[in-house]
């Protein structure tokens, strides 16, 4: 069994929802992205995401692109995310780690090369924003011998069709993009409607656990998408936190944020 | 439809975005069977942008080289000065035929800008013009005319301010928008279908010259050179010439302060292979993958990739792509306004400043078609700039 299963089947047994949590890996700088990570473990996170930051995050909204811009300021590259994935793993064996990124960093450092050391590093998945279905072939054919998932995303705008397309091989979650947008945007309490009947539809397609991302923010938006779905993913909440604090006040807020997110999500 | 050229291109982007590429390429597919379309778009091209340009036989600058002909496709005569126009214009009624009611654009020296501006006007929708603020500077007239057609120009902060930060905004924008939004791109970069959009719409120059120079010259000519940022007018006038295989296709790439300097924006002479702004291409790019700011002088050249077939036609060595200086080009600048009273764009300068060398080489019997992608009126106050920069250092 791998690290998402054991945890899904971990949540499936306490009747709870996974929490996952995102953090610009260099932001605002290494070893504090570090502890933050290590925080919102302690606070219950169920699965973290590294961003590995990039130049050009034309996906991201202004709170990620910033975070992006410090993190590279301070030399963080995909390499630094790997030497952090291996500290938190020293820390904790059983946390699914996801390797969040674009495409053109990973295929810089060979994507033979990013399996074997992401593997070693104990990272269990990659998501790569900018890498759909279609061209995803030459990166899965290194990731599938050593059982790293790439997440697969489904937006909105999914047709059913492609759905089944896309998650008819998938391992690990699916991550359920549930704005047409950029991340950080606020998502719209009335779309939770729509949210549940996408959600569902997945759940017809695929037995993988249906996690819901994109304008998440705050312990009621948890709650709300708690109902629904499988599991949420918070990342531009926390990277304000980083905007706004420093410091023992920042791995507090952190906590405090990543501990009410994982107790409303239910 | 081509979605690859060899192992570039592709579609790198978003998973939301995906749908959208698709409805695109089926409603250009279904535009290409469609001759009510074509007629559409040729009589506007005929009776609005003042097609087809002339092709025109460059008299004096040739002389001056003592060598071949060199012959101008005078694309800077269109309506809005430059070939941008006829993608903008072939987009947007794609747009249209989609029943999208709003436009979006990136720019970099603003003439797609005001090219989209231009076509939104004429077919009465809002448009969005997304150019950095580095840009925004540098090219002032453009903005006026932008905002004269009723454009709104967003200034984009992001990264180095030019070209690639206001496509990364545009991209931003659209992944929210494109359920009532078409954007419209203006480099032959961009993932599939729109390097391929953007050649069929631009290919229209290339048809035009091949038949204009067998007309006066009764053979082909012995090159082709365009200059090459994302490659739009090139690809267009390559695409004449392709199967040619006696006529040299030659790109202009920005070679800025120099390529050793690191301060250029020649992707293909100095960059190599990655994925940005959807798809595989040649970029300058750090060993981490990070996107280099680049420099040239001209705003229309200033990106860090190239049209994913440029980088296809250089492997197969159909096409080859030779670096052009700031100086360089402005020479030829200098050059082509002394000597035929032709103000080109400092980005078509690149292009004359490889004829002016490449002709001396030749015999005055062969012949070399130019393109002269645009008009050199919004530079004017830069170059001014760029001289004074000089002067005082």
């Amino acid at each position: 069994m791998n690290r998402f299963t054991k945890t899904f089947s971990r949540l499936r047994a306490e009747n709870k929802k996974a929490f996952t949590a995102f953090f610009t890996v260099g932001n605002p700088d290494a070893e504090t992205s570090l502890q933050l990570i290590l925080k919102a473990i302690d606070a219950g996170a169920d699965i973290i995401e590294l961003g590995v930051p990039f130049s050009d995050p034309s996906a991201d909204g202004p709170a990620i692109q910033a975070s992006s811009q410090k993190a590279l300021a301070n030399g963080m590259t995909l390499a630094g995310a790997l030497r952090i994935a291996r500290e938190i793993r020293k820390k904790n064996a059983t946390v699914p780690l996801v390797l969040f990124s674009y495409f053109n960093p990973l295929l810089q450092h060979g994507l033979e090369r990013l399996a074997t050391d992401a593997k070693a590093a104990g990272i269990d998945a990659m998501l790569v924003v900018d890498l759909p279905f279609e061209e995803s072939g030459e990166l899965t054919r290194f990731l599938r011998p050593r059982d790293i998932a790439l997440i697969p995303l489904v937006s909105p705008a999914t047709s059913n069709r492609r759905a089944k397309k896309i998650l008819k091989d998938a391992q690990g979650f699916v991550y359920y993009v549930s704005v047409k947008g950029v991340t950080g945007v606020k998502n719209d309490r009335n779309d939770i409607g729509d949210i549940a009947a996408q959600v569902a539809a997945l759940k017809e397609i695929t037995p993988l656990p249906v996690l819901v991302g994109f304008g998440i923010s705050t312990p009621d938006d948890a709650a709300r998408i708690g109902q629904v779905a499988d599991g949420i993913i918070v990342g531009s909440a926390f990277i304000r936190l980083t905007e706004r604090h420093a410091g023992a006040a920042l791995l507090e807020k952190t906590y405090s944020l990543a501990r009410e997110l994982k107790t409303a999500v239910g | 439809m081509n979605t690859h050229y060899g192992t570039y291109g592709g579609q790198y982007v978003a998973e939301t975005l995906m749908p959208a590429l698709e409805e695109i390429a089926d409603a250009f597919d279904g535009a290409l069977r469609d001759t009510a379309f074509q007629d559409e778009l040729a009589a506007l091209l005929a009776d609005y942008v003042g097609r087809e340009t002339p092709l025109y036989f460059a008299r004096r600058l040739s002389a001056r080289t003592g060598g071949a002909k060199i012959y101008l496709k005078r694309e800077d005569l269109n309506h809005t000065g430059a070939h941008k126009v006829n993608n903008a214009l072939g987009q947007a009624l794609l747009a249209k035929r989609m029943g999208k009611t709003r436009l979006i654009a990136e720019t970099g020296a603003g003439m797609h800008g005001v090219a989209a501006a231009t076509a939104a006007a004429l077919l009465g929708m809002p448009c969005e013009v997304f150019m950095g603020e580095e840009d925004v500077s540098r090219q002032s007239p453009n903005v006026e005319r932008m905002r004269i057609l009723g454009a709104k120009v967003v200034s984009v902060c992001a990264g180095s301010r030019t070209l690639k930060d206001a496509m990364n905004e545009a991209l931003r924008d659209w992944v929210a928008s494109f359920e009532n939004t078409f954007y419209v791109i203006g480099t032959a970069a961009g993932p599939a279908p729109y390097p391929e959009i953007v050649k069929h719409f631009q290919s229209v120059i290339g048809a035009e010259a091949r038949r204009q120079i067998l007309e006066k010259e009764n053979k082909l000519p012995a090159q082709v050179i365009a200059c090459v940022g994302g490659g739009s007018n090139a690809i267009g006038i390559f695409s004449g010439f392709e199967a040619d295989k006696n006529t040299a296709l030659i790109g202009a790439e920005a070679a800025g302060r120099g390529l050793g300097t690191g301060q250029h924006a020649a992707s293909l002479c100095g960059g190599s292979l990655g994925v940005l702004h959807g798809s595989k291409t040649f970029l300058l790019q750090d060993k981490d993958g990070q996107i280099l700011d680049t420099y040239s002088i001209s705003a229309g050249l200033d990106y860090p990739g190239v049209g994913p077939e440029h980088a296809h036609l250089r492997d197969t060595g159909r096409a080859r792509y030779v670096p052009v200086t700031d100086d360089e080009a402005l020479d030829a600048f200098n050059a082509l306004a002394q000597f035929e009273g032709i103000i080109p764009a400092l980005e078509s300068s690149h292009a004359v400043a490889v004829a002016l060398k490449n002709a001396r080489a030749l015999p005055c019997d062969e012949s070399i078609v130019v393109c002269l992608s645009g008009r050199g009126d919004k530079d004017l106050a830069h170059i001014r700039r760029h001289a004074e920069q000089n002067k005082n250092q």
